[in-house]
């Protein structure tokens, strides 16, 4: 390590302001950092001792959170390429798969946003942020397999400038930034982003996987075949038409965005969230309560009209992204609620909408995403609502002397 | 007698503490310094200059906009150098004591005029803006804090001990300003009683007066509380009684640096290294801090003593540079106070080790709610600190700026993720928001 950090001190001048490569200070600076904890100390004024805490640590633990839906992701992705084309492959190399198939979209998110985050960071003479370490990962999560990198690259460009860094950067944005993504696709390039050539990866990856596909083949997600769903009787199938199950749901072998699917590891994500305290157990909370209210009446309703309305609560809960939002999207501290009691409010409506634009609009099979940018919009009225309360209270105590 | 218990923040165990309560006692100095920085909201103009001769509690220089605001000297001799800095600020007064400390006598018949004259009360603060009282205002109230929460305060039975006496003159005098009460903030392990006591248990900052008001009897725009400390109090108590201030004081050497933490009974505004000397065990890696971690002034050496002239505490500058991938570290020894790192769970309830780095960058505010959770106030600290930042006056008045000082952010400060200095950015916001109103 002190050979490292000698090399970094000797190549330092370089980056300095008059220096080679002075542009790209806030790069290098970002690498020292992320590197070596910085040696600065407290100031003159303020407080002496400050927490371990700061922003990369609180980052990595929710890229920790996202490991085991993304393994399972991509483990699932190479399980339903070779359930399509009707392969019996090792657990190995069916993870090999996905992963050929998931890697090259994680590196572009990553490229692209990171690139455009050290730009603007230089711009404005700041450190670099660590938002994106989330996002870019985030990202690749909720768009299906079958996104072309270049909508990727061009999504994700289009969401760090426009809903990230014209806002001030990280911390300032209103809208969830991989959200923003997910939603410049889905309007952008709806034909590649639903439907049933969307999420199952059905091509040879690096040639990984070749084969046909099986005759009684069909791509449709589970919400995808609910929404077209005739007649009173709900049954829903995976790729070559088996029965699945609430059960297959939790467990995630069913078609989706590649870290949506498996109810169970998100879970494992949302302990580990919530063990470490770094997202708010009230948003969680209060979104699985919002979406099962809401999933139960819609359920004691049920119509043919909506035939999504048929799913059982659980079932709503266990298909789709609504897991995935409510425990990696709706936590977002930037853009939900920020006072205690507005994190609930702000929940409990990211649950109720979710479903209530699954089930009732047909044009959207999945209404997770618009959901939570619903609910980032009205984040900042919820909480000048719990604020004004407190405000009203001091008046009223000031009244009354 | 009420008893209030707060939940909202966190008792940091550092190491050091004072074990043994016997009262070394520190040499005679030959230099002793006042520093005006001590007493915001006083700006200085000099009634002595260099060369003068001065009698302990006489005064050094009073307020530019009040000349009977006084600060006085803490020892008898004479003034050595007036420090100045940039545009010619007084940064220290600094007196060269003749050992004999003679005393100056001040007439108590007006308690208000003895206090003024004596300098006890720059040692008072108001709310809001956290300055010195102005005289020409009635409080509505005046908060006395009679315990230091703050990691690794002496208790301040160490002062009160055998002083029921000063205690009670004090009180009644205090009760002689103002309409309203005396209210005493107590730690449940020393209760001082009084018409007015209230217990207050839970963790720092349970013992800063402002936080002790806020749960009694929380300060209204266009309202003045006074708020100040027991040691005062005392101190006023014996003024009363024998018509010359006490200014000898008792300070903890404390923190992790000290070879033998310890009382040690000095006179104000003494050197650091009278206090100290040949106490702390390596002298090139150490921060001394006058004061404590959270609302303490970085010293040296040959510096001297800094208000209230409690605390000392001296803890590793850097106990660790250049740490390799600090962020991904699982060592129990890397201490905080969240779940994200391992010390919750490995590092037991043992003091702990603390340097000065500040571990991180400054970063927008992402967290929610960490404020709030180390401030036992009805206050949205979050949004009174972006209030401040934008220094739009009606949103700070709302949210409630009248009722905080900076010592009410410091835990929140250490606590903060985004490393925000708002200490730094509640006293400027006080002190434009001050200016301002005037």
């Amino acid at each position: 390590m002190k050979a490292l950090k000698k090399f970094m001190d000797n190549i330092k001048p370089n980056f300095q302001p008059g220096g080679k490569f002075a542009k790209l200070q806030s790069v290098y600076d970002g690498f020292e950092s992320f590197l070596f904890t910085p040696n600065s100390t407290s100031g003159k004024i303020g407080v002496q001792i400050h927490d371990s805490i700061d922003l990369k640590r609180t980052m990595i633990i929710v890229v920790i959170a996202l490991m085991p839906a993304m393994l399972f992701g991509m483990y699932n992705v190479g399980y339903q390429h070779y359930l399509a084309i009707g392969q019996n492959e090792t657990f190995l190399n069916t993870f090999l798969f996905g992963l050929a198939a998931v890697l090259p979209s994680i590196v572009v998110s990553y490229v692209v946003g990171l690139g455009i985050e050290f730009i603007g960071a230089q711009i404005r003479g700041h450190e670099i942020n660590e938002g994106f370490l989330v996002t870019g990962l985030l990202i690749p999560l909720i768009c299906p397999i079958n996104t072309p990198l270049w909508m990727i690259a061009v999504a994700t460009a289009f969401a760090v400038i426009f809903a990230k860094e014209v806002f001030g950067g990280t911390g300032m944005n209103i809208f969830n930034v991989a959200l923003i993504t997910r939603a410049v696709l889905f309007f952008g390039y709806p034909s590649k982003m639903s439907g049933d050539a969307a999420f199952v990866a059905t091509d040879p990856v690096f040639g990984l996987g070749k084969g046909t596909l099986v005759d009684s083949y069909t791509g449709a997600t589970p919400l995808g075949q609910a929404a077209t769903n005739m007649g009173d009787t709900l049954q829903l199938t995976n790729i070559v038409g088996d029965p699945i199950s609430t059960w297959d749901a939790f467990l995630g072998l069913i078609p989706g965005s590649v870290g949506e699917t498996s109810t169970l590891f998100i879970l494992v994500g949302a302990a580990i969230l919530l063990i470490t305290g770094i997202a708010s157990w009230r948003i969680m909370l209060s979104v699985f309560a919002g979406g099962l209210v809401m999933a139960t009446i819609a359920n004691t309703f049920a119509s043919t009209l909506f035939p999504v309305s048929m799913l059982g609560p659980v079932d709503q809960l266990c298909y789709g992204g609504f897991a995935f939002a409510a425990v990696f999207m709706a936590t977002d501290p930037v853009t939900g609620a920020r006072t205690d009691i507005g994190k609930f409010i702000y929940g409990f409506l990211i649950g109720v909408f979710a479903i209530l634009i699954r089930i009732y609009n047909g044009g959207f099979p999945e209404g997770a995403m618009l959901a939570v940018l619903l609910m980032n919009a009205f984040a900042p009225t919820i909480d000048h609502c719990v604020v004004s309360a407190n405000i009203k209270r001091r008046i009223n105590r000031a009244k009354a002397k | 007698m009420t008893t209030i218990k707060l939940k909202k923040g966190y008792d940091l165990k550092l190491k050091g503490n004072v074990e043994d309560l016997t009262i070394a006692k520190a040499p005679q100095a030959q230099l002793y310094a006042v520093v005006p920085d001590d007493f915001s909201g006083v700006v200085p103009r000099l009634e002595k200059k260099e060369g003068d001769i001065v009698a302990a509690g006489e005064a050094l220089y009073h307020d530019k906009s009040n000349e009977s605001i006084k600060v006085c000297s803490p020892v008898s001799g004479t003034v050595k150098e007036v420090r100045r800095g940039e545009r010619r600020k007084i940064e220290a007064i600094i007196i060269e004591a003749d050992g004999k400390q003679t005393s100056a006598k001040i007439p108590t018949d007006d308690i208000k005029a003895a206090l003024l004259q004596s300098g006890l009360w720059a040692m008072m603060r108001q709310r809001p803006y956290d300055i010195v009282p102005d005289p020409g205002t009635e409080p509505r109230d005046i908060f006395v804090t009679c315990f230091d929460s703050a990691p690794l305060a002496p208790s301040l039975s160490v002062f009160t001990q055998g002083k029921q006496e000063f205690i009670a003159k004090g009180i009644a005098a205090l009760s002689k300003l103002t309409a309203g009460k005396v209210y005493l903030g107590c730690s449940p392990d020393n209760v001082i009683e009084s018409d007015n006591t209230v217990v207050f248990h839970g963790p720092h900052p349970a013992g800063n007066a402002g936080i002790q008001a806020a749960n009694i009897k929380p300060v209204n725009k266009g309202e003045v509380i006074w708020t100040t400390d027991i040691v005062t109090v005392i101190r006023l108590g014996q003024l009363l009684a024998t018509g010359t201030v006490d200014y000898t004081t008792v300070v903890a050497v404390t923190g992790e640096n000290v070879s033998k933490p310890q009382l040690v009974e000095c006179t104000m505004g003494a050197p650091i290294s009278s206090i100290v000397g040949g106490n702390i065990a390596d002298t090139a890696n150490t921060r001394i801090i006058s004061g404590n971690v959270l609302t303490g002034i970085p010293v040296d050496l040959d510096s001297y003593l800094r208000a209230p002239y409690r605390q000392i505490t001296a803890i590793p500058n850097i106990s660790c540079p250049d740490e390799f991938m600090g962020w991904a570290s699982v060592s129990p020894k890397k201490f905080s106070i969240y779940r994200s790192f391992t010390s919750w769970l490995l590092g037991g309830s043992k003091p702990q080790s603390f340097d000065a780095k500040i571990n991180g960058g400054e970063r927008a505010i992402v967290m929610a709610g960490e404020y709030d959770r180390m401030i036992p106030m009805d206050i949205y600290a979050e949004f009174l600190i972006k209030a401040i930042i934008t220094f739009d006056i009606e949103k700070m008045e709302q949210l409630g700026i009248y009722e905080v000082a900076p010592e009410d952010f410091a835990l929140a400060e250490y606590a903060d993720t985004s490393k925000l200095e708002l200490q730094r950015i509640v006293r400027d916001g006080l002190n434009r928001l001050h200016a301002e109103m005037c």
